[in-house]
Formats: C-alpha cells, sequence, structure tokens
C-alpha cells in the first residue's frame, strides 16, 4: 500500500473561499450574504470578484439565513458564511424552520470550527453543532479534510439542491487529497484498506488517523483501515457496515464533542446493522479554552495519538470476545514510550 | 530589536477626580493593552484603545460601586462588557482596580489564564460578571441583571454595559433595548462605543446602524451623545445618568463618538485594527507614543 503523503499546508477555509468564486464564475445565481467576517471566512474572495452578488448584511447571523432563504425562494442560490460558533447556533431556529423545513436551497459555510480557532477560546469554538445539524430533516452536512477537498465540497453543494453546510476551519493544515480524487456528497473515500480496525474521521482528524495507521503498521504490525466520512448526513452506511464486517472493531475521530457528532452518527449506524466495540476520539463534554491551535489539539487530545490509543484498546475489546465488557485505560498506557 | 514586557504594580482608587488626573490612568491602561496584545499575538487593538477614557471614568471616577477585596459585594453595581473582543481593556481596569495583580495580564489569551480571549466566567476572573463574546447576548444579560435589581429587589445597585456599533446590527441588541425601555430600568446604563468600525469596514458602508439617537430615544431612552474622548463630557454624562437614576426616570444610553485606535497614532481610526495585535516593532513605536 503506497503511504499517503503531504504535499503541504494551506486552509480549509481557503479553499471555501476559492470554491466559491469557481461556482460563481460557473452560476449566475450564486449569491453570497456577508456577516462582518468575509476576510475570516473568505467570502472576500467572491466579494472582491462579484461585488454585485455580494450582499451585505451586518454582524446578524439570524437576519442572514432568513434573508438568504428568502433569496432561495427567489430562485438564487445564496451562500451565508460565518463562524460556526454563529453560523448554526446563533441562527439556529431559522436553519431548522425557515431552511430545512422549506427545504430551501441555501447554503452555509461554517468557519473556524472547533479547537483550532485557538487564542479566541471558548465562546467561538464551537464543538457541538454536528450533532444539531445532522438532526435536521433535509439538511446535508459536509466536513473535509483539507484545503482541496473543502473546494470540490463547496462546488459541490452549490450544485446540489436543498440545505447544507460545510464545517471548516481556520488554520493551515497539511494537504493530501489530490486535484484529480473524486469527490461525491454521502460517498466516503477509503484512503487506506486493512482488517483489523477500522478509523473513521472527517476534518482535520483525518490526516491524524493517517498517522495513527502507519503508526498501528510500526509498531503492532496492525492493518488499519481509514475512511474520511467526510459527509456526515447523509452518512455512507454501505462503506461504514462493510468496513464493520471486515475489521471487527471500529474507532470514529472528529474535532467535536464525542457526543452526537460523527461519533454518534456512525454509532447509529453500526448499532442497527452491524454492533462492534467503538471507541470514540474527541472533546471529552467539556468547553474549550484559550490556547494556540495545536497546543489546544494536543491538550484535549485530539492527535492521531488518542487514534492510535483507542485503536489498540478496540482490538483488545474485539479479541476478548465480548463487545460489551469495556475495561477503561489510560492513553497512556498504550503509547507508554512513545 | 527585542522588547520587554513589565507591568508596573500601580493601582488606581475609585473616586471623584478632575480631568487632569486621568492622563496618567489612561495611558497606563493603553499601554497595558498594548503590551498585554503583543505577547498574546493575537487579539483586538482597536476597540479596546478607542474606549479607555470611558472605561476609566467608569471605574475610577467613583460613578461605580465595587470593591475589589470583595469583589462578590452583594450591593456591588455591576459592569457588563457585552463586546467581549474588547476583553485587554476590562482585563487591565480590573487589574488596576486591584481585583487581581498586574502582572497576571502577561497571560492574556494563552492556554488555562484566567484573561481567555473573550471574558470566560469559567475561569473565575475576579470582576466579572458574566462570559460574553458572542454579540448582542451581554447586554441582554445586563437587562436582566437590571431587572433583577429594578423590578424584583428594588435595589439601589446599577448596571452598566458597553456595547460596539457593529455590535448594534445584531436583533438581539435591539429586543434588549426593547425590554429595557419598555421597563423604564432607570437603573440601567448603556453605553455605545460608537467608532463606526467594525471587521469589514466602516459601519455605515457595512449595514447602517444610523441614525442612533433616534433609535434609543424611540425606544424609550434618555440618550446622551458624548465625544468619548473629553473626560469632562463623560463625567456629565455619568453624572446626567445619576440623576436618571434617582429620578426614577428612563434608562439611559451614552453614544460615545470614539476613534478606533485612539492614542496610537498608526492605528487611529482604521478598521484594519479591530481583530490584529501589534507586532513587537509596532508595540515599540506605540509605546513609545503612549508616554
Ligand atoms: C454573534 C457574533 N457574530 C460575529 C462575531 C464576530 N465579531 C467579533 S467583533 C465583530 C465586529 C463588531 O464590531 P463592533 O461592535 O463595532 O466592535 P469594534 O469593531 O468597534 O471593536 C464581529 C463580527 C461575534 N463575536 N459574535
Amino acid at each position: 500500500m503506497t503511504k499517503i503523503e503531504s504535499y503541504g499546508n494551506k486552509p480549509t477555509r481557503d479553499g471555501f473561499g476559492l470554491g466559491l468564486v469557481e461556482l460563481g464564475e460557473k452560476d449566475e445565481r450564486i449569491v453570497v450574504i456577508g456577516a462582518d467576517v468575509s476576510g475570516s471566512v473568505k467570502t472576500s474572495y467572491f466579494r472582491d470578484k462579484f461585488p454585485e452578488r455580494f450582499i451585505s448584511v451586518g454582524v446578524a447571523e439570524q437576519n442572514a439565513t432568513t434573508v438568504a432563504v428568502g433569496l432561495a425562494l427567489s430562485g438564487k442560490v445564496p451562500f451565508f458564511s460565518s463562524y460556526s460558533a454563529f453560523a448554526a447556533f446563533r441562527n439556529a431556529d431559522q436553519i431548522r424552520v425557515s431552511i430545512c423545513y422549506n427545504e430551501a436551497n441555501v447554503k452555509i459555510g461554517g468557519g473556524h470550527s472547533g479547537l483550532t480557532v485557538g487564542p479566541d477560546g471558548a465562546t467561538h469554538q464551537s464543538l457541538e453543532e454536528v450533532a444539531f445539524l445532522r438532526t435536521l430533516p433535509n439538511m446535508t452536512l459536509i466536513c473535509p479534510a483539507d484545503f482541496e477537498q473543502a473546494k470540490k465540497a463547496t462546488v459541490a453543494m452549490g450544485e446540489m439542491v436543498g440545505p447544507a453546510y460545510l464545517r471548516f476551519g481556520r488554520p493551515s493544515v497539511p494537504m493530501f487529497t489530490k486535484p484529480e480524487d473524486d469527490f461525491v456528497i454521502g460517498k466516503a473515500d477509503i484512503l487506506r484498506t486493512g482488517n483489523d480496525i477500522s478509523i473513521v474521521a472527517n476534518g482535520i482528524m483525518v490526516w491524524e488517523s493517517l498517522i495513527a495507521a502507519e503508526a498501528l503498521k510500526e509498531k503492532h504490525n496492525i492493518n488499519a483501515e481509514v475512511i474520511n466520512c467526510h459527509t456526515i448526513k447523509p452518512i455512507d452506511v454501505n462503506a461504514l457496515v462493510n468496513s464493520a464486517k471486515k475489521c471487527g472493531a471500529m474507532v470514529t475521530a472528529e474535532e467535536h464533542q464525542v457526543h452526537g457528532g460523527l461519533s454518534g452518527a456512525v454509532a447509529e449506524v453500526l448499532a442497527k446493522n452491524y454492533p462492534i466495540p467503538m471507541e470514540f476520539v474527541g472533546v471529552k463534554d467539556t468547553f474549550g479554552g484559550s490556547g494556540e491551535p495545536f497546543e489546544l489539539t494536543e491538550l484535549y487530545g485530539l492527535t492521531w495519538k488518542e487514534i492510535y490509543a483507542s485503536s489498540l484498546l478496540a482490538i483488545e475489546r474485539k479479541n476478548n470476545g465480548s463487545s460489551s465488557i469495556r475495561k477503561v485505560k489510560d492513553v497512556a498506557v498504550y503509547t507508554e514510550g512513545m | 530589536m527585542s522588547l520587554e514586557i513589565n507591568f508596573s504594580d500601580k493601582v488606581f482608587e475609585n473616586r471623584k477626580r478632575n480631568n487632569s488626573e486621568y492622563e496618567e490612568i489612561t495611558l497606563t491602561i493603553r499601554r497595558d493593552i498594548i503590551k498585554s496584545l503583543v505577547l498574546a499575538k493575537s487579539g483586538h487593538s482597536g476597540g479596546p484603545l478607542g474606549i479607555t477614557e470611558v472605561i476609566s471614568v467608569l471605574f475610577f471616577g467613583g460613578y461605580m460601586k465595587y470593591n475589589p477585596s470583595n469583589p462578590n459585594m452583594p450591593n456591588r453595581d455591576r459592569f457588563v462588557l457585552s463586546a467581549g473582543h474588547m476583553a485587554p481593556v476590562q482585563y487591565s481596569v480590573l487589574a488596576r482596580a486591584g481585583f487581581f495583580p498586574t502582572e497576571e495580564l502577561k497571560t492574556l489569551r494563552k492556554y488555562n489564564s484566567r484573561l481567555q480571549g473573550h471574558p470566560g466566567l469559567d475561569m473565575h476572573l475576579p470582576g466579572i460578571e458574566t462570559s460574553s463574546g458572542s454579540l448582542g447576548q451581554g447586554v441582554s444579560i445586563a437587562v436582566g441583571m437590571a431587572m433583577s435589581d429594578f423590578i424584583i429587589d428594588k435595589n439601589e445597585r446599577k448596571v452598566f454595559c458597553i456595547t460596539g456599533d457593529g455590535e448594534l446590527q445584531e436583533g438581539a441588541s435591539w429586543e434588549a433595548a426593547m425590554a429595557a425601555g419598555s421597563h423604564k430600568l432607570s437603573n440601567f446604563c448603556w453605553i455605545v462605543d460608537n467608532n463606526d468600525c467594525q471587521i469589514d469596514g466602516r459601519v455605515k458602508d457595512i449595514l447602517s446602524v444610523y441614525p442612533l439617537k433616534e433609535k434609543f430615544e424611540s425606544f424609550n431612552f434618555n440618550v446622551i451623545e458624548i465625544d468619548g474622548h473629553d473626560i469632562d463630557q463623560i463625567q456629565a454624562a455619568f453624572d446626567k445618568f445619576n440623576e436618571n437614576h434617582k429620578n426614577n426616570d428612563l434608562p439611559t444610553c451614552i453614544i460615545a463618538k470614539t476613534y478606533m485606535g485612539q492614542g496610537v497614532s498608526f492605528m487611529k481610526d482604521q478598521y484594519n485594527w479591530h481583530g490584529n495585535p501589534p507586532n513587537e516593532e509596532q508595540a515599540i513605536t506605540a509605546l513609545s507614543e503612549l508616554k
């Protein structure tokens, strides 16, 4: 198997911004709504290129959301973008009733997601929105793994019909998906095949999963399958169930609370179709705090190390032959001396 | 070029003062803002520098009742920084009032610091009354505090709140205004930092909130427009609020016309200084101007 290499670093928000420009060139119906953070979420690229199709509504996320619905009901394809902290929660009612119940063709770009927004602290670190958004009927929810995928996902969102939310981040992160790779909404990417443990991740945790898989191979000769589950809704049931059958144990990894996010979505699929031991890597029911982005991912347990340790734990449970008994061990037990 | 950052342990009393006494106070606070931000390497410079005079008069001019050695004193007045991103100025003022050691200003925005990027009640920093940072929420919390004092407990406590002007674009701000005006919360003083700057540009260009005076008047506020860098006018505005409070009149709205980045020539009135810290070189220049 060829090892997946990174070929540089770029933020996923740049992918979103450039994807919008690409869409704008192809489709005149694309309209972007600004809420005073255009530079941060990179809708500024579209604003500078198509000023006549950029509408600023100020710091007013609730209004931005429902104004977008009005535009959609008038035949436009509106994108509204702000930080996920305000683009999914401040306007939660508007998303539920006016976008999803109307099945309005509104797209939301949720930027600065997760802990990696860094020193701004807990108020700006959205770690819960996946749990909310994925329960909404008619919603499509995507969390791309790198710059290139963010760009493709943005274009794909603009080309589909119906409500959709893209969750992306602020810092520069490794690029490893290629421009020529396919991106299909709802189809998970199997980045590495294996039959000992299945690792299902999205966002920045996909790269960490690939590192964990290499380490598992090197230290324990464990073959990990790594799945980039970029679309959380609709989730790729087939890919998950097939991998579960093949590996018999699974770990999910995401830059989100362990409750209700990708973890929950995957667990729902397996509980119903093929229950196996599962472990979850994510933020453990706590708010974030100020700090440098990758200092925080270390401190809150969002690195390859937790994925590695959780994989060993899940395999141990599989080998003990009982999925119901789970002996909790500290991550440190598994990563001693690493 | 290297810059060594130290914070003096100077604290200021909260008492009636004359105009000239504020020079030292505002210089100290502006220096704190620059120093803590250059160490943090991220954060908001412009808003904090612009509101320095107003917040200095509020905290050190005898207008607010508080006790740094007993931060939870039951009869204290309360202050809410609804524009939570302006935290560096609040942290400086609280430290200079004696709520916590000024040395702690060095920890702004660092992991585990009590000085979070936006005020966090979870860190238990003395003097912080609520978390804030999601615009439009702090002012509504402040109205709730004022209701508790004015409607339920019927006591003498006052509530002060600072919002930005971009922040007024949030619908929640006007729901708060409607509630305060409708309930005639005379113990409530709302200060609008009217620098006409927000992240993407000028407030009047991004989404105009004007005319402000007429808007707040129609929401049942006593409105006072002032130059937010003029100590005499700031004092007169807080005196007027006290009078309104005593007479059980309407809530007060002070529209403070300010310049973003006031005090540092290259930041003054520049909206691109909304959310950036100075680098070392810029901090050296800024500190040399703040003498
Ligand atoms: C609900 C919400 N939306 C967006 C933001 C991001 N944000 C932080 S400050 C700011 C601009 C606020 O402008 P203003 O109130 O005028 O403050 P100033 O620029 O004068 O500091 C924005 C959009 C936020 N903190 N909260």
